[in-house]
């Protein structure tokens, strides 16, 4: 679950957090291009240092830092995939001729490795950056603004709104049938399961009775009289939104310049 | 017997929900425990059958460590019905939803049968036993989790809130009903804020605020009390309100009893004509 | 009827409820009162389907005739479970929902909001997420929302149904003031009658979906159908049945145990 705790929004203030989400989002698909057109190590590891400023003027650090734990059993999973494909069969890959059994054939592999991993490792760290600093209503405003059908923003919101409501449900749920005998921790995988049922029934059956309540709540005041839906907040851009999109802009024409005109060392040559 | 011993319970968000509480409760009472909502009372009976152990301190039941054992081995001897019946309600037939626990517990086949039959007749299903339980209203749901718990004939009843949406005469009944465990000589344990009801019930109350333990004693004297009234955030009953406002006139301001009153104010009439 | 029911929920209801009346309406479970209670809004025949016979008319709008989108401009209606009913993130965007989905100007439901907020008596729990808040606050949100609104009429099924006695004691002190205050036309319906029986001046008892007692307090609570009924009759009102079977005489029937206590201090000093 720690990799959720990254996307998970946390009561707190900063100049990051102000932001528009839109303007974020911008930077976050910015950082994902600019990721996905290097194949080199170098760069990578820029663009991951790059990031941490905003990590730690945000005030996130533990769980940002906590996300990356979680990611890190895939990163491990991608870099070992890409080390065993690479040496089975390395064609293509820059600096290494089949088969590959020189020192130097070998730490090109294990750098080519590592970027696949790294560069995994870049789009969770600036996903869970812009999670971590978006509140779960200002993304759905920012949804709403961005002229997504409201039912779909509304829906959204609502699901984040309940998640506690049916985190606490699912409990006391487990807590009940567990007062008749049920043991949950007992049994083969296959009984375990089944011992799941009466835990999933109530659990189905209360949300469905919850949203006819709730539809019940929404008609009644006035859901659907208008397409022209009124909002009470609004998000405006501000300079430093705008700032944020003008310097991500910059980045990405600065990357790409570096991409099209300029032959990136390997980390080896690099330190030599 | 449940003995709780000092304790104390923090949730895993941090809040105490109880601080150093101690109580007895000895075998055949009646006890109902009272307070605001947030004041502890769900969370001390979660201790009673294991769902819960303390943080420090410890509960002992039947001289047996919560601790030490599971909560399937407890809830052997400790029913607990919880507040909302849907969250416990999950099979095709009220048959099967009264026979689930017992089947949990490894009762035969027989057994099963011939408790079931008993607990459905006992909360007056015996026409809806072969009835989805999703198809019945809210009161007969509530009959249905009541009698899937005392299926397995618990010697201790746990109630959280069995009031709560019902109305006068599904209140009578559930008064009633709770005289019959009483007579089986089976200790009955209401979680309640409706202070009507217990008045009505005048059993053994335990008033808490605040994850603690403020007074504990005769329905009577702690539902009269104004300080411990006020210290529970609960309110007085009518009849008790109703002398409140009679007592310089020397009539008692102890009663809660509806007939008692009428005594009371009988009695004074005789004397002053 | 609703649709696949095999029984009527209403039969032949025939009630006048006056602009600026509070009243509680009540029965044992079962009686209609939710399905009457939602026939106001028009959730009934609209949002259930099923057949309505006969005439609702509110505020001169007959309810058959229009969707619930324009009667909720003029009845507002807050239902049982307090979580069921909030669905924003934090507390004013629920209560500005309303205006939204209206298309109100974002001015005006600014205004709006902080004035349904202050009558409710909320204001400080403007920014706070509806889970966080107790049954009782949620409730006054609830009804915050609904205020907003600004309607004429305003229905409440059993909203004390999951609130402690002190958390019911505000709700209705809420409704009281709106009632009072602001003239809106209240409809409770409520168990807790010992509680709301300060508050009223018309109460209707339903049994089996019919009408069967309609008239000022004093009158409903003292009758014997009422008690036949197994309606919860206020204390107050019982206690001085149960004085006149053993012969002692009241000036009034006490509904409240204020009068309770003011009716028989003048019984017992005259003695």
């Amino acid at each position: 679950m720690s990799v959720f705790d990254g996307l998970r929004f946390r009561r707190v203030s900063s100049p990051i957090h102000r932001l528009d989400p839109r303007a974020k989002f911008f930077y976050v698909v910015v950082m994902f291009v600019i990721a996905v057109i290097f194949n080199e190590l170098l760069p990578l590891i820029v663009l991951f240092l790059v990031q941490m400023p905003f990590v730690f003027v945000a005030g996130v650090q533990r769980e940002w830092i906590r996300s990356l734990r979680g990611a890190l059993f895939l990163a491990v999973m991608i870099f070992a995939f890409n080390f065993v494909f690479g040496y089975l069969s390395p064609g293509g890959i820059p600096g290494i001729e089949p088969p590959v059994d020189t020192l130097s054939e070998y730490l090109a592999l294990l750098e080519r490795s590592l970027t696949m991993a790294l560069r995994f490792a870049v789009l969770v760290e600036s996903f869970s950056v812009f999670f971590l600093t978006t509140s779960p209503d200002h993304l759905g405003l920012a949804l709403e603004q961005s002229h997504v059908p409201y039912e779909f923003c509304f829906a959204f919101t609502t699901a984040v709104r309940f998640v506690p409501v049916l985190a606490e449900e699912a409990q006391t749920i487990m807590d009940a049938q567990k007062a008749r005998g049920l043991e949950l921790e007992r049994g083969n995988f296959i009984k375990r399961v089944r011992n799941y049922i009466p835990i999933l029934i109530p659990l189905i059956v209360s949300a469905i009775r919850r949203s006819l309540e709730l539809a019940e709540a929404m008609e009644s005041r006035a859901w659907g009289t208008t397409k022209k839906r009124t909002n009470l907040y609004v998000l405006k851009m501000r300079r430093a939104d705008y700032a944020l999109a003008f310097v991500s802009v910059l980045m990405l024409i600065f990357a790409v310049y570096v991409w099209r005109f300029i032959s990136i060392p390997s980390l080896i040559a690099f330190l030599r | 017997m449940i003995e709780v011993k000092n304790v104390s319970f923090t949730y895993p968000n941090g809040v105490e929900a109880l601080q150093r509480v101690s109580l007895t409760i000895r075998n055949g009472e009646f006890v109902a425990i009272m307070g605001q909502n947030g004041a502890g009372k769900t969370t001390l009976i979660k201790h009673f059958n294991g769902l819960l152990k303390p943080t420090s301190g410890e509960v002992l039941v039947d001289g047996v460590n919560t601790r030490k054992v599971s909560v399937a081995t407890l809830a052997r001897n400790v029913g607990f019905v919880f507040q909302n019946p849907d969250h416990q309600l999950f099979c095709e037939t009220v048959e099967d939803e009264v026979a689930f626990a017992l089947r949990n517990f490894g009762f035969k086949e027989r057994t099963i049968k011939k408790r079931v039959a008993w607990a459905i007749n006992l909360l007056d299903l015996t026409e809806y036993r072969k009835t989805s339980p999703f198809m019945l209203s809210g009161g007969e749901r509530k009959r249905v989790a009541l009698a899937s718990v005392l299926a397995w004939n618990p010697k201790v009843v746990i109630l959280d809130e069995p009031t709560i949406g019902q109305d006068h005469k599904q209140k009578e009944r559930l008064r009633q009903f709770i005289v019959q465990l009483i007579a089986q000589r089976k200790t009955v344990i209401i979680v309640t804020h409706d202070v009507e009801f217990v008045a009505e019930c005048n059993p053994h109350v335990v008033l808490m605020a605040q994850g603690n333990i403020v007074a504990e004693g005769d329905a009577k004297q702690m539902l009269t009390n104004p300080d411990l009234v006020t210290q529970a955030s609960i309110v007085s009953p009518q009849i008790t309100q109703i002398f409140l406002g009679l007592a310089n006139l020397g009539l008692p301001t102890d009663l809660i009893d509806i007939h008692e009153a009428r005594e009371a104010l009988l009695n004074f009439l005789e004397v002053t004509s | 009827m609703y649709p696949g029911g095999t029984k009527r929920a209403l039969e032949d209801v025939s009630i006048t409820i006056e602009k600026g009346e509070f009243v509680v309406l009540t029965g044992p479970s079962g009686c209609g009162k939710t399905t009457l209670c939602r026939c106001f809004n028009g959730l009934v025949p609209h949002f259930y389907g099923g057949k309505l016979e006969g005439n609702v008319l509110v505020t001169d709008l007959t309810v058959s005739e229009h969707p619930v989108q324009e009667l909720a401009r003029h009845v507002g209606l807050v239902f049982q479970n307090p979580e069921n009913q909030l669905f924003a993130l934090f507390v004013e965007k629920d209560v500005a929902f309303g205006l939204e989905n209206l298309g109100v100007s974002r001015d005006e439901i600014r205004k709006r909001v902080d004035w349904a907020l202050k009558m409710t008596g909320i204001e400080d729990l403007r920014e706070r997420t509806p889970h966080e808040l107790s049954g009782g606050q949620q409730q006054r949100v609830a009804i915050a929302c609904v205020l907003a609104m600004q309607p004429d009429v305003m229905v409440l099924d059993e909203p004390t149904s999951f609130l402690d006695p002190l958390g019911a004691q505000k709700i209705f002190e809420v409704i009281g003031e709106l009632n009072k205050k602001l003239g809106i036309t209240v409809l409770l319906i409520e168990h807790r009658l010992d509680l709301a029986s300060r508050y009223c001046n018309h109460v209707v008892v339903m049994d089996e979906g019919r009408v069967v007692l309609d008239g000022e307090p004093r009158e409903v609570f003292n009758s014997e159908k009422a008690h036949l009924i197994g309606v919860g009759i206020p204390k107050a009102t019982r206690l001085s049945q149960v004085l006149e079977k053993s012969g002692v005489h009241l000036g009034r029937i006490p509904v409240t145990s204020e009068e309770a206590s003011h009716v028989l201090k003048e019984v017992l000093r005259r003695d």
